[in-house]
């Protein structure tokens, strides 16, 4: 039967995807661009150079961190929507810290950097958590408010306390923070790229990840209490508690996301820093569900729809927002498919109808 | 506070709260019906883009006059699309929720975005409809100018609040809603076809949100902008809980919520020193802060609020 759950599952997600790109070509048609020239632009256009593939994999790394912290929150029962928010309070914090302390050497500056990161949306998300577990507020509202709020205040330590002042003399008038130090920076992988060290991070955060969900009593406890809250319950697992660790472990993975987007791209905190990762992320974990190995292939997918998304922009005036459409459709394709998946009858049926195709093995009655 | 300043802030927050009241008032019936509609802020996002495009187109012309009327009239009617599309994910694929609302909230986005970028452009402004003040009504001292003297969409809105409760408590229509968010199981066997009330209560909940959409669009902003409608869906879904799923509940939170949004335009314009940045934050700490309190108002809410309903299933 697992057999035929893989095949079915692959069959579902490339149905979506054409259930996408269908959307997506409508909405192209109607505004009079073509959908072939559109499609193969955002697929072979990042292609084309060192510059769009390392792009691509810039991409990816916020991508992954995002999506495997929101995997990690919906695999433990609680919807995390407030990566975004999550992700620039990490900015927040990593900035203030980088800006604090200029002259420390970078073994002790950058993991403090990216510590920072990871407290800030830690606790941005501990908010909508404990809001849950203790008065039983729906998480998806909370984190969206959160959103709202996150960016306010971000802007308010822009323009305001955190403001470069080298801004005000120009008189430039675009809020953004000072420069980093250095030592703040993490490596560039290839020159002359923005491609950087936090590739690396991010995957090893993959494989730990991984480790801790699937090889570890308290993963499996968090699972547990996402997978059956009153199972769970009888068997004596403190499943509010888990709630809560759960959604803080998930903002900590979108607060480390800011602090590499800022230490390892921007180099300093500018406005629209996160460019929608936080809701790409939601689209990637679904689509690699759920799952350190399959959120990776997914993100270098997204980074790669992002990048193509870019260049129609620049080169035949398709806007950007297209992706949103693709991703809309995705999401509601792949969370209709689900119930199919887990679905005994129907995954019955689907056996029957693959069974068809296979050729009987020898000594197998047909 | 000045006389004034309480003036203004009470005259601003009525018209403020239409389009809130609009939705909440729709999600309130998608609710009742058992489905958490998260998807409304996508609809009210097609709303205010699709209720602006003829208005805009017909700025001059002989149909001119109606623009803002077909504005609405197209904008209930991609509403009562997007309700069924969220209708078929959630209802007959039995979905997750609200992950399909925020596919849905980015469809919409994504879709209005784009086909704004493509058709208008740039900011351009529409003319909005003429306040009609109701004579005789709007003498009144102070009380006239805050209650009687806007758009007839205004008016709308506020009659659509009995009107609800009368089409959700008084017909059989209304009872059919709320026995397939509370009693799913029971209904179906007294021959209710739970999923088709589903669909219906989607149908309305999706014209209403599309309604209230245009409403940003064509009355309040006059204009269309991407981020026009800056999470009023999300907020209006909170409102159903604040309001305990009642329509004079939901009206009381979307006029506390506009209240909120006119006292954070009242500070700015005042001067008052305050970083503009926490009062735009207002509202939607508001949100938070009154969810956290209505948590008892959960008792009364539709106990299959999110469930799929699914005959064969036992539960």
């Amino acid at each position: 039967m697992n057999r035929f759950k893989l095949l079915y599952g692959s069959s579902i997600v490339v149905l979506a995807a054409l259930a996408a790109a269908l959307g997506a070509a409508l909405v192209l048609t109607a505004i009079g661009a073509s959908p072939v020239d559109t499609f193969v632009t955002i697929f072979t256009g990042p292609f084309k150079d060192v510059f769009g593939l390392t792009e691509i994999l810039v991409r990816a790394v916020p991508l992954i961190l995002v999506a495997l912290g929101i995997a990690i929150a919906f695999r433990s029962g609680i919807i995390n929507i407030g990566a975004e928010g999550q992700m620039l309070i990490g900015i927040l914090a990593a900035t203030a810290t980088a800006l604090a302390l200029p002259a420390w050497p970078k073994a002790v500056l950058l993991p403090l950097v990216i510590l920072a990161g990871a407290a800030g949306g830690a606790f941005w998300a501990a908010i909508a958590g404990t809001l849950r577990a203790r008065l039983g507020v729906n998480e998806i509202l909370s984190t969206v408010m959160l959103n709202y709020i996150a960016a306010q205040f971000y802007t308010f330590f822009l323009r305001g306390p955190m403001i470069d002042p080298g801004e005000l003399e120009t008189g430039s008038g675009t809020p953004q923070s000072m420069r980093l130090p250095e030592a703040a920076f993490l490596d560039r992988l290839v020159p002359g790229t923005r491609l950087h060290m936090g590739l690396i991070l991010a995957l090893v955060l993959c494989v730990c990840v991984w480790f801790l969900l699937w090889r570890t009593t308290w993963g499996f406890r968090l699972r547990a209490a996402g997978a059956e809250a009153k199972a769970a319950r009888y068997a004596g697992i403190n499943v509010p508690g888990s709630l809560v660790a759960a959604m803080c472990l998930s903002g900590a993975f979108a607060g480390i996301a800011g602090a590499v987007e800022v230490s390892g791209v921007h180099h300093r905190a500018i406005e629209n820093i996160t460019s929608g990762y936080g809701f790409a992320g939601i689209v990637v974990a679904l689509f690699g569900a759920l799952h350190p190995a399959g959120i990776v292939p997914a993100a270098f997918f997204f980074g790669l729809l992002l990048v193509g998304s870019d260049m129609t922009q620049r080169s035949a005036g398709v806007p950007a927002n297209m992706i949103l459409v693709l991703m809309g459709v995705l999401i509601l394709c792949i969370v209709s498919a689900k119930m199919y998946l887990n679905n005994p009858y129907a995954q019955e049926r689907a056996a029957r109808f693959f069974a068809r195709f296979r050729k009987p093995d020898a000594g197998e009655p047909s | 506070m000045s006389h004034d300043l309480v003036y203004n802030i009470l005259s601003l927050g009525v018209p403020f709260s239409v389009a809130l009241l609009l939705a909440s008032l729709g999600e309130m019936f998608n609710q009742r019906a058992g489905v958490f509609n998260l998807g409304c802020e996508g609809i009210m996002c097609m709303g205010a883009f699709l209720g602006f495009l003829p208005a805009f187109y017909l700025k001059t012309g002989p149909l001119a006059p109606y623009g803002i009327v077909i504005g609405f009239a197209v904008a209930a009617a991609a509403g009562v699309v997007l309700g069924l599309l969220f209708a078929l994910v959630t209802v007959t694929f039995r979905a997750e929720q609200g992950i399909a609302g925020i596919g849905l909230q980015m469809l919409g986005w994504g879709v209005a975005g784009t086909l704004f970028r493509h058709f208008v452009g740039g900011v351009t402004g529409v003319e909005g409809l003429a306040a009609w003040a109701i004579p005789g009504l709007s003498r009144i001292p102070f009380l006239g100018g805050i209650l009687f003297n806007h758009n007839p969409m205004v008016y709308i809105a506020f009659l659509m609040v009995p009107a609800s409760w009368y089409l959700l408590f008084k017909t059989p229509w209304g009872l059919k809603v709320r026995a397939a968010g509370t009693e799913p199981r029971a209904a179906d066997s007294m021959g209710i076809n739970v999923n088709r009330v589903r669909y219906q209560a989607l149908m309305v909940g999706g014209a209403m949100a599309g309604l209230g959409g245009a409403y940003l669009s064509l009355c309040q902003a006059k204009m269309f902008a991407d981020d026009l409608v800056a999470g009023r869906g999300f907020i209006a879904v909170a409102l159903v809980y604040f309001g305990r799923w009642s329509p004079l509940g939901v009206l009381g939170g979307a006029l506390l919520f506009s209240l909120a949004q006119s006292l954070q335009l009242a500070i700015q314009v005042a001067g008052i020193k305050f970083p503009y940045e926490f009062a735009v934050m207002l509202p939607y700490v508001l949100v938070i802060l009154v969810l956290s309190l209505a948590r008892k108002a959960r008792m009364r809410g539709p106990t299959h609020l999110g469930v799929p309903f699914n005959r064969e299933m036992r539960y």
